[in-house]
């Protein structure tokens, strides 16, 4: 039977059921945890509503590119990481390998940051909440004495739920209850990817819109706790001087960076399941402005909260020193309250100041509870199960606040799994008759028995580690090689061609710009400093001690020297791939060339093989 | 409500009665406790004196316990809690928090596991019987082309549904067979 020339080969590869599973199912992948624990955090700490101007000015420059270079690399080719990689140069093939070991080492851990979450989830069912109360100690005379000394929250986190040892060094036991949580959130990433995109593409329905709708209620809810305009007031009032801090430029981009999930191969796997003829340039541009979108509108209830708890504590402390007060001077009740307690305190002092100073009263400032900004784990499990407690109908919250970090949290595994999935499928090694079932389940399975040591006690130390230099560095190096390979080695022109093949337009100045000049600079910009920043601080971390004289404040401590050894070899693993393929490739053809039979290479292009 | 001789009469039975219960005796009289310097901010001092020992105080401690005793009833009786109504250098025994027998996240943890499990299973079945229909089906069509009878148009073995629809032609049979699936 004769072909059309303009219909391309049918491979039986899966396909989308449609456009908006894709384009949902990319949004999911980049909006993650991050979203909703970095970004409102880095607003806070670089001067509220001015790191927005860096934030668009890197999405501009260095997020919309990439993006849009991943996608329509993914949709050309049709191909996961490897075999992408490979196909536009067997000399880049490594770029490809690099990709699929950085999502390998990703999906380990961001699992178990995921059973946390789980575990938490089914503690909410428990009225009252677990972690709103101190447990007492043995003969009952008083509360358990780590947890009086810290709070509810801390101990419930630190002692709880993850039995954190003093040290990274002392690995301590496993933990069962995280282990029969870890085992449930496999089983659950199983259930989602077993055949790959089929299922993925329909949990992504639920995993992908729920957070909006809980983001929604969270809102509204919070714009109506006491103190949450004063929460906003201080995250979005601009500083612009802070722009004058290179850090905060530099925060912006590894945060776009980061945030778009770029170089993990999964965004590449999700666009090589497209036809062919689709218009990936709008789609990495609607995905990017929907992401950096998410990012605002999660951190205006983030903050409505963070301000109820801290007008919550401010008010607090003005009460305790108001029963001081009334105790020691025996003044009537109610005859002290917090709107008239400064004009009191300076009565006071002025008339009895040895009495007030005997007293020792906390001073009391709301500015330093605002102040008080956490980023991460810290911020979901510490700073806001702590306000949970304080809003009404504290249980329901819990949950859905606990099922929204879910739903983040899984629809960016689906990423990672088919970041490590769909290049597993198109490698020879794996023979066609295994099903993806079976392929799945034993990825599944293997992570599983991996991750079953970030289950010990010092768990969340290497969560740390891995999160800082396996799920980072690598990253940088992986999008720098993939800009310059697709721009200098496969060639700018021939990548417009297919560009313009797929989407019906030549890309325009703005990309041939960004992608030949700007996006490889601030990449190279953006790593080089990267580096430097991480060189120059010394590897230390907080390690949460119960008998260090400054606790509760976490002691810091260094890592001892196997333990930098393995930073270093998670950071530069997944980048070794590069150079090591790229010679092993130009030994064979060395070897190759002295063969007189010599086939000469395919030219690829999106059309299709021409020989 | 507001704090008047009635309550301080209310008072003084409640220590009366905290002192019988501890002692066992009954001969603490509610004139036995007495009450001075009462404060707008109702706090006073109390001391309650044993008749039967020529119009002595009952030592301190006696009293600590046995106000530890009744903690309970005299909170009641005056609708306050032990931080509302304080007895100074008197800590109370804190009760510990109802724990049921089996902790709630194991019953909610056993039906989240339960859920995903049987999703599991079903999945699994079906891809099974999924790959059984679909390898019966292609022997079908091996067995119907040594026939000759099929007419589909087929290109490299995959019916033309899965290109172009105005091109090709269509057969019923194999309409049915979901190009979603992947060939194994």
């Amino acid at each position: 039977l004769a072909v059309p020339p303009e219909i391309p080969k049918e491979d039986g590869r899966p396909k989308w059921d449609n456009k908006f599973q894709y384009i949902l199912s990319c949004i999911g992948f980049a909006v993650g945890l991050g979203n909703v624990w970095r970004f409102p955090y880095l607003c806070q700490i670089h001067g509220g509503g001015a790191f927005l101007i860096p934030y668009f000015i890197a999405l501009l420059f260095e997020g919309i590119p990439l993006l849009h270079l991943e996608l329509a690399l993914g949709q050309c080719l049709r191909k996961g990481s490897i075999g992408a990689w490979n196909t536009i140069s067997p000399y880049l093939g490594g770029v490809g390998a690099g990709s699929w070991m950085v999502s390998v080492l990703v999906s380990l851990y961001y699992n178990t940051v995921l059973t946390w979450v789980m575990w938490y989830f089914i503690n909410s069912f428990q009225e009252p909440l677990p972690w709103s109360f101190c447990p007492l100690n043995e003969n009952r005379t008083g509360l358990n004495k780590e947890c009086y000394e810290s709070t509810a929250v801390n101990y419930f986190w630190y002692r709880k739920t993850l039995n954190i040892t003093p040290d990274v060094t002392e690995s301590g036991t496993l933990q069962w209850w995280l282990i029969l949580c870890l085992a449930t959130c496999w089983a659950i990433v199983y259930l989602c990817t077993i055949r790959g995109i089929e299922t993925t593409g329909k949990a992504i329905y639920v995993t992908a819109i729920f957070p909006y709708l809980v983001l929604t209620v969270f809102l509204i809810q919070g714009l109506t706790l006491p103190g949450a305009t004063d929460g906003l007031a201080y995250l979005f009032t601009p500083n612009l001087s802070t722009l004058k801090n290179p850090h905060v430029w530099l925060d912006a981009a590894t945060q776009i960076f980061f945030s778009l999930s770029l170089g993990f191969g999964g965004l590449i796997a999700f666009s090589s399941y497209n036809p062919p003829k689709n218009d990936c340039e709008k789609d990495a541009v609607t995905v990017a402005i929907v992401n950096s979108m998410t990012s605002i509108y999660a951190s205006i209830p983030v903050f409505s909260v963070l301000g109820f708890k801290a007008t919550t504590g401010y008010w607090d402390c003005l009460d305790r020193n108001i029963i001081s007060i009334i105790n020691e001077f025996d003044l009537p009740e109610e005859s002290i309250v917090r709107q008239n307690y400064t004009a009191w305190i300076s009565f006071l002092n002025s008339s009895y100041p040895e009495k007030i100073a005997g007293l020792k009263l906390k001073s009391c400032d709301l500015q330093e509870f605002l102040d008080q900004s956490v980023s991460g784990t810290g911020l979901a499990f510490i700073v806001f199960t702590q306000a949970i407690i304080l809003m009404p109908g504290s249980q329901a919250w819990a949950i859905l606040f606990f099922i929204m970090l879910f739903s983040l949290g899984l629809s960016s595994m689906f990423g990672n799994i088919e970041g490590v999935f769909t290049p597993l499928l198109e490698l020879k090694i794996i023979s066609k008759s295994i099903p993806k079932e079976l392929l799945s389940g034993i990825i599944c399975l293997i992570c599983f028995l991996i991750a079953l040591c970030f289950t010990l006690g010092s768990g969340s130390y290497w969560i740390d580690i891995f999160d800082r230099y396996a799920g980072s560095l690598p990253l940088l190096v992986i999008a720098f090689f993939e800009v310059i390979g697709v721009v200098y080695v496969y060639k700018i022109k021939r990548f417009s061609k297919d560009v313009k093949q797929m989407t019906g337009r030549k890309p325009n100045l703005y990309w041939q710009f960004t992608w030949r000049f700007i996006s490889p600079l601030l990449l190279l910009i953006v790593f080089v400093a990267f580096v430097t920043l991480q060189i120059q601080k010394s590897p230390s971390y907080a390690a949460w001690n119960p008998k260090y004289e400054g606790f509760p404040i976490k002691e810091e401590k260094v890592y001892p020297p196997w333990v930098l050894a393995i930073c270093v070899l998670l950071a530069v693993l997944p980048c070794v791939f590069v150079p090591l393929v790229a010679l092993f490739q130009l030994t064979k053809q060395m070897c190759r060339s002295k063969e007189p039979s010599r086939v000469p290479p395919e030219v690829f292009s999106c059309q299709g093989t021409i020989s | 409500y507001a704090w008047d001789a009635n309550e301080e009469y209310l008072f003084k039975a409640m220590m009366a009665f905290a002192m019988r219960k501890y002692s066992r005796k009954s001969t603490t009289q509610i004139s036995n406790v007495l009450l001075c310097n009462v404060t707008d901010r109702v706090s006073f001092w109390f001391v309650v004196t044993d008749s039967s020992r020529n119009v002595t105080t009952v030592p301190g401690s006696e009293v600590e316990a046995a106000i530890r005793l009744n903690r309970h009833r005299i909170n009641n009786a005056f609708l306050l809690s032990d931080k509302t109504l304080q007895f100074l250098k008197i800590t109370s025994t804190l009760s510990p928090p109802v724990e049921p027998s089996t902790p709630a996240w194991l019953i909610v943890f056993g039906v989240v596991l339960c859920l995903i499990v049987a999703g599991i299973i079903f999945l699994v079945v079906t891809g099974i019987r999924q790959h059984k229909k679909k390898y019966k089906e292609s022997t079908e069509r091996e067995n119907l082309e040594e026939k000759g009878e099929v007419t589909v148009t087929v290109e490299n073995g995959i019916p033309c549904e899965a290109l172009d629809l105005k091109a090709g032609h269509v057969n019923g049979v194999f309409a049915a067979d979901d190009e979603r699936f992947t060939s194994l």
